[in-house]
């Protein structure tokens, strides 16, 4: 059953094949076996589980609920949740249990009727590009356990690689659905800033994070991101405007399309096997009748600087609420009020989080605004005017996720500025507020390769459709890590 | 971009993070090669450029001056460290 896409499961539910609970129960049985390897959950939530899937069966055996009921799904553990720990990967909030839901999780589990496996591990607060950064120690991908899965999605992109879900949520401030997903041969989408709500979602960089989904496929994919996307009034920055219909738009033709790549994307410090695969990704869409021509990002390099301030400043600012009054972790045997907060913080934070709020304090502080706040923000407009000429000349952009494949665990953690350039092609995309997406396009070594595909705003419906076809005339997507078929 | 050892405890004290003496080293080392990275952003030509803080041009959304939230107080406190008669407590902050 974990073999099945979204469509198939969907079909074998309502032929009575199997019922959600049985379906539930299979994937309980293989996080139970195989995710003492992974390290992909932080918790399970098996119980709820089963009573959800229950919930399903019923809606389904009255002909109610729609492609997604009785589906399981695993949620990062940075979407709130209503009586369950929700975590953020940090010691701070390691007690802390969510007195309400999400909207995204009121929509996939209330409403679409999605069966919670649990949480996925993630970066600490979505920091860090290898999930490495987590309180509760690193995620292993699959292809090798040997290896980073990624992040700061890396929990949920390890427990879909491994079959251990269907699909999952991903949240993406600079990279963190795209680039694990690269890693893990999945698909990953992060749409347009605006498009999810973010209500719920505990905040990294506010003008940077989106919600999406990691998945098997680019079908699989729509499915889910379907059922997430749209207006909500409890998300000051979401966005009111109807949402396309995206598993509709799947099939159309993809003949006569513009694709423009970033000749900054092929530079040097990309790895040549990447190099190679992707440019043979280009050629399968080329046959399909895709028109190709190379364009310029040419701020595009300035974007991991940029980034470094501006979600650095924020995250600073977001992460102030962490007192040890509230909610949260709180230190014992403090004498005074300042003396609380400090040690909370400090005990409650780890390495990378102190690092990226002392740099965002730093940015922000007297002296120092023009320099480097001020600044970046008027990088960040040229870094979107690049995309802005680029979309009059071209439809969709494509070049590679990241630099390489999967690298060694603890390879990049002791020195913070090259963990950072894992981000350098992903991180545009966020700045400019943009939806893009990664599928995999090959392996190196027996390592995935993954392509990324940026599109104009709200154009997901487009990106997940050129995902779709050349999924169809290929089947990278469709292999499996073999120590977990 | 180099920050000093005092440059890096003044930031933590800013950010309320304790800090050990010597972590703070550490973290002058590293905050400082992000600077160096970060210092890049020098070369652009941005002299008449507007700054732009946010990717999409929204104007807040404004709603009806109504209550829309239900009493949660006790729903709240119940994950709060430390409390005694529906008030949050912390260290004594008046002489």
């Amino acid at each position: 059953m974990h073999t099945l896409s979204i469509r198939a499961l969907a079909a074998g539910l309502r032929e009575k094949k199997f019922s959600s609970r049985e379906l539930t129960q299979h994937y309980l049985k293989r996080i139970q076996t195989f995710d003492p390897q992974l390290n992909s959950f932080i918790s399970v939530t098996a119980e709820q589980a089963l009573a959800q899937a229950d919930a399903a069966d019923a809606r389904l055996a009255r002909g109610e609920g729609g492609v997604l009921t009785g589906i399981p799904l695993a949620q990062k553990d940075i979407f709130c949740t209503q009586g369950v720990k929700t975590s953020c990967g940090s010691r701070m909030l390691d007690s802390f249990v969510a007195p309400y839901d999400a909207t995204i999780v009121k929509r996939l589990h209330h409403e679409a009727g999605m069966v919670m496996l649990g949480k996925c591990n993630m970066d600490e607060f979505a920091m860090g590009s290898s999930n490495e950064t987590s309180w509760y120690g690193p995620v292993k991908n699959p292809w090798d356990t040997t290896r980073v899965p990624g992040g700061s999605s890396g929990g949920s992109v390890a427990a879909v690689a491994a079959g251990l879900a269907p699909a999952a949520t991903a949240t993406d401030t600079g990279g963190s659905i795209r680039q694990p997903a690269a890693l893990t041969n999945l698909t990953g989408i992060k749409p347009t800033y605006g498009r999810v709500s973010r209500y719920g979602m505990i905040a990294f960089a506010s003008s940077l994070d989106q919600a999406g989904v990691v998945a098997r496929s680019a079908e699989d994919a729509a499915y889910v991101l379907q059922a997430m996307c749209g207006f909500d009034p409890l998300d000051s920055t979401s966005v009111d405007r109807p949402v396309e219909d995206l598993v509709g738009a799947l099939e159309r033709p993809i003949k006569g399309l513009r694709i423009g790549l970033p000749k900054e994307y092929f530079a040097d410090g990309l790895a040549e096997g990447v190099r190679a695969r992707v440019m043979e990704a280009v050629k399968v869409l080329e046959g399909m009748g895709a028109v190709i021509s190379e364009i310029s990002l040419p701020n595009s390099p300035l974007s991991v600087p940029t980034y470094y301030v501006v979600a650095p400043a924020e995250a600073s600012s977001n992460l102030a609420r962490y007192d040890g009054v509230r909610y949260g972790h709180r230190a014992e045997g403090v004498k005074n009020i300042e003396e609380l907060y400090k040690k909370s913080r400090g005990e409650g934070f780890g390495a990378e989080v102190q690092r990226r709020i002392m740099i965002g304090t730093y940015v922000l502080s007297h002296g120092y605004y023009d320099a480097y706040y001020l600044k970046a923000q008027k990088v960040r407009r040229l870094i979107y005017e690049d995309f802005r000429r680029a979309f009059a000349a071209v439809d969709l952009v494509l070049g590679p996720t990241a630099t390489d494949v999967a690298f060694k665990l603890g390879a990049k953690t002791d020195d913070p500025v090259s963990m950072y350039l894992n981000d350098i092609y992903t991180i545009a995309a966020n700045l400019a507020g943009i939806p893009a997406m990664s599928l995999s396009c090959g392996f190196v070594d027996g390592l995935p390769v993954g392509m990324q595909l940026m599109g104009n705003y709200f154009d997901e419906a487009r990106l997940l459709n050129v995902a779709h076809r050349y999924q169809q005339a290929t089947d990278w997507h469709r292999q499996m890590p073999a120590a977990f078929a | 971009m180099s920050l000093s050892i005092e440059q890096v405890r003044q930031v933590a004290h800013l950010a309320r993070l304790a800090m050990q003496p010597e972590q703070a080293e550490h973290y002058a080392r590293q905050l400082s090669s992000i600077l160096d990275m970060v210092d890049q952003l020098a070369k652009a030509q941005t002299d008449a450029v507007t700054p732009m803080a946010h990717p999409l041009d929204l104007h807040q959304r404004l709603r009806p001056d109504v209550v829309t939230e239900p009493d949660r107080r006790a729903a709240f406190q119940a994950i709060a460290p430390s409390v005694e008669n529906g008030l949050y407590l912390v260290p004594k902050v008046i002489e």
